[in-house]
């Protein structure tokens, strides 16, 4: 069998479809958008039509509310900061304590800055406590910015009903949706957000092309000033075969949520019960009533992430793990961490994410290959012994930390 | 992924010695606390002779943690305890063909749990005596409390204080926030504030003079033996030293000595070397091992 896919959530393979719409503005249609010749004629249309598919697929109201951007992170740190410049008096930001480092990592680099950052924790299962969130609302407020679905655990957050609250504190609201877009239906029209970033590279657009999505009337500071490229919210010359390539992909993923939400996740179901009811000690994370269709994150007790990502790769089998060494930090993933899974258990969750590309046989493929590979490794495990886990495994091996 | 060698591969997919020894008469616990990885070691050790008759290991761990516990053990069968306990962390990443940075704390785990073993032994107690952190400078493996240590012990104030001091920083100058922060943390502890337009205070390479006429060959390679010599301190203070060779149009021979010859560190070290000699010179510069002398001469002959 040739190798297996499950890392849809770090990176998607770009359809042939969209590669295949790219491909004249590389070489015939190459023109700069703002040119006027034939070289150009065709780019124009080609992104105002990228702009249109972009807004079916998210229920826009307005085909000029998709501004496109280079990446999610890009999006996400220009929501951010423009809501801060755009209300110089509001020195605070609500966010969660589970978002992309895309926005913690600038929201830490904010802080420095003077601005008050509040983390919303989750429970065990990843969920927000919404009462706690409403006590938080207040003027001093400039953004809440909570992801739309979690990339590790596909947890699902309620952002329209926060955006709801948001909006009647007077607070603007952005939604990091880079996992969601594509994956799950959704209609912004209906909803009280001002912002969300999606990234192409997610839903099998090239990567280095994100949207930001800006509701019309929301006050707007842009990141890069310059030339009138996107109505002069973002400046710097279109990166065109991208931006079609993005429209594309939208418009397929437009055509597939059904078969994600069905197919993508009966593929998934059955991939996360067939490990679980094989492994001993072993769990799935996150909010399991509430999720993406095509994520599972499962937790194997006593073994380390990489060292199965290792057998996993060697097996033909591509997925990734929240543990510390995968990452080169120095903590278990900070979403784990929020969780409060043990340390005996975040370091070994591994995180298999679906496509519409993933087939039922490779999913039995992938369930015959699981517990060999885990069972492998709890053979070195100090905390294992046979065919359990040694008796009270945190007083049986208690090692010196250094 | 990581870049993992072929050995580090073929000891975490073919591992030595897993398990625990029976009748094993010294077990090492230890753990890192900057990755969660623990490793159990069990050696059954004569009582006579002191060799290490038979040692197994059981890791909770990565890739690189299980195979420097496999190789590990491999090392030191058959090696009286004196002469395991010669076994350093570099010898264990020497052996597995080298580490990426971030991974060496694995071999320093495997060295600490041989140690904890020896110890439990003779009826010891084992206490480590080194703090492990986040790495901060990736060139030269240096951390955040050895930075933190230092710009305390030594009252540092500048970026180039602690690249004087650590190496940290040094080479290709990414980190240099990350050190800021650390200066701006310390000195508020130290009730000062962190001043970025600060000169540095340490005594550096002497300043790089802007020559009016163009160097002789002689004034050359004696201000590229200046620029050397003030990097020796900080090489010598990790057992090593750098020497110079010869200097061939823009490339810079040096042999890499004591305890950087062989080490997997020593080709950042050159890389570090390099970036100073350009920096000093005002000119670009490679800097080659010598052992590489006699090899681009044939070829370009």
């Amino acid at each position: 069998m040739s190798d297996i896919y499950l890392d849809n959530n770090a990176t998607t393979r770009v359809d042939p479809l969209v590669v295949k719409e790219m491909l004249p503005y590389f070489t015939e249609q190459f023109g700069n958008p703002s040119s006027i010749h034939k070289f150009a004629d065709g780019v124009a249309r080609g992104i105002k039509k990228a702009r249109k598919q972009v807004q079916e697929l998210i229920g826009a109201e307005h085909d000029s509310e998709i501004i496109f951007t280079s990446c999610g992170t890009e999006s996400d740190s220009t929501a951010i900061l423009s809501a801060l410049k755009a209300q110089p008096n509001r020195k605070e930001i609500i966010t969660t304590s589970v978002e992309h480092p895309a926005i913690l990592s600038l929201c830490e680099y904010l802080e420095k800055d003077g601005y008050t950052i509040h983390r919303m924790p989750v429970d065990k299962a990843g969920r927000l406590n919404i009462e706690a969130y409403q006590s938080m609302l207040s003027d001093k407020v400039a953004i809440v910015s909570v992801m739309w679905a979690n990339n590790e655990t596909g947890t699902i957050f309620p952002v329209e009903q926060m955006a709801e609250m948001a909006h009647e504190a007077g607070i603007m609201f952005h939604t990091d949706a880079v996992q969601a877009v594509g994956k799950i239906p959704m209609m912004l029209k209906d909803t009280k957000i001002d912002m969300l970033s999606i990234s192409g590279h997610k839903l099998h657009a090239p990567k280095g092309i994100g949207v930001l999505y800006l509701r019309r009337g929301a006050r707007y500071r842009p990141l890069l000033r310059g030339g009138h490229q996107e109505r002069g919210r973002r400046a710097g010359t279109e990166n065109t075969a991208s931006i079609v390539g993005l429209g594309k992909a939208c418009e397929l993923a437009m055509e597939h949520i059904e078969f994600e939400n069905t197919q993508v996740k009966a593929m998934r179901d059955r991939l996360e019960r067939g490990i679980i009811e094989q492994v001993p000690h072993s769990f799935a994370t996150g909010d399991l009533n509430k999720r993406l269709p095509n994520t599972t994150d499962i937790a194997f007790e006593y073994i380390e992430g990489e060292a199965i990502l290792m057998l996993l790769n060697k097996a033909g089998i591509a997925a990734s793990s929240g543990s510390a060494c995968t990452s080169g930090s120095l903590e278990p993933s900070h979403v784990m961490r929020a969780m409060d899974i043990p340390y005996t258990a975040a370091h070994g969750t591994i995180r298999f994410s679906l496509s519409r590309y993933n087939t039922m046989q490779e999913i039995d493929e992938v369930i015959k290959v699981v517990p060999g590979i885990v069972e492998n490794l709890r053979k070195l495990s100090p905390y294992w012994d046979g065919d359990k886990p040694v008796a009270d495994p945190e007083q049986a091996f208690q090692p010196t930390y250094a | 992924m990581w870049d993992y060698s072929e050995k580090v591969k073929d000891h975490f997919f073919n591992p030595k010695n897993a398990g625990a020894v029976s009748e094993a008469n010294a077990i090492g616990e230890v753990g890192s606390i900057s990755c969660g990885d623990a490793l159990r070691l069990t050696l059954k050790v004569d009582e006579q002779s002191e060799v290490i008759e038979d040692a197994g290991f059981q890791t909770f761990g990565c890739g690189s943690a299980i195979a420097s516990s496999s190789v590990l053990t491999e090392i030191i069968k058959g090696k009286t305890l004196e002469e395991a306990l010669n076994v350093s962390n570099q010898d264990i990443a020497a052996e597995l063909d080298g580490l990426p940075p971030e991974k060496m704390h694995c071999s320093v785990m495997g060295r600490e749990a041989l140690q904890a073993a020896v110890a439990n032994y003779r009826g010891e107690e084992w206490k480590d005596d080194h703090e492990e952190g986040a790495l901060i400078c990736k060139c030269f493996a240096v951390d955040e409390p050895m930075i933190e240590e230092m710009v305390w012990a030594n009252k540092l104030r500048t970026v180039e204080d602690v690249t004087n001091f650590t190496k940290a920083g040094g080479g290709c100058a990414a980190c240099h926030e990350d050190i800021e922060n650390i200066l701006e943390k310390v000195l508020k502890e130290r009730g000062e504030s962190f001043d970025p337009t600060a000169v540095a205070e340490t005594p550096a390479a002497a300043a790089p003079e802007t020559p009016k006429a163009p160097l002789t060959n002689l004034q050359r390679i004696k201000k590229i033996e200046q620029v050397l010599e003030a990097l020796r301190p900080q090489l010598m203070a990790d057992g090593g030293d750098v020497e110079l060779v010869e200097v061939d149009g823009n490339t810079v021979y040096v042999n890499m000595t004591g305890a950087c010859s062989g080490c997997q560190m020593a080709a950042m070290t050159i890389a570090g070397i390099q970036q100073r000699l350009m920096e000093e010179m005002g000119e670009f510069l490679k800097v080659v091992p010598a052992s590489e002398m006699e090899k681009l001469h044939t070829i370009g002959a």
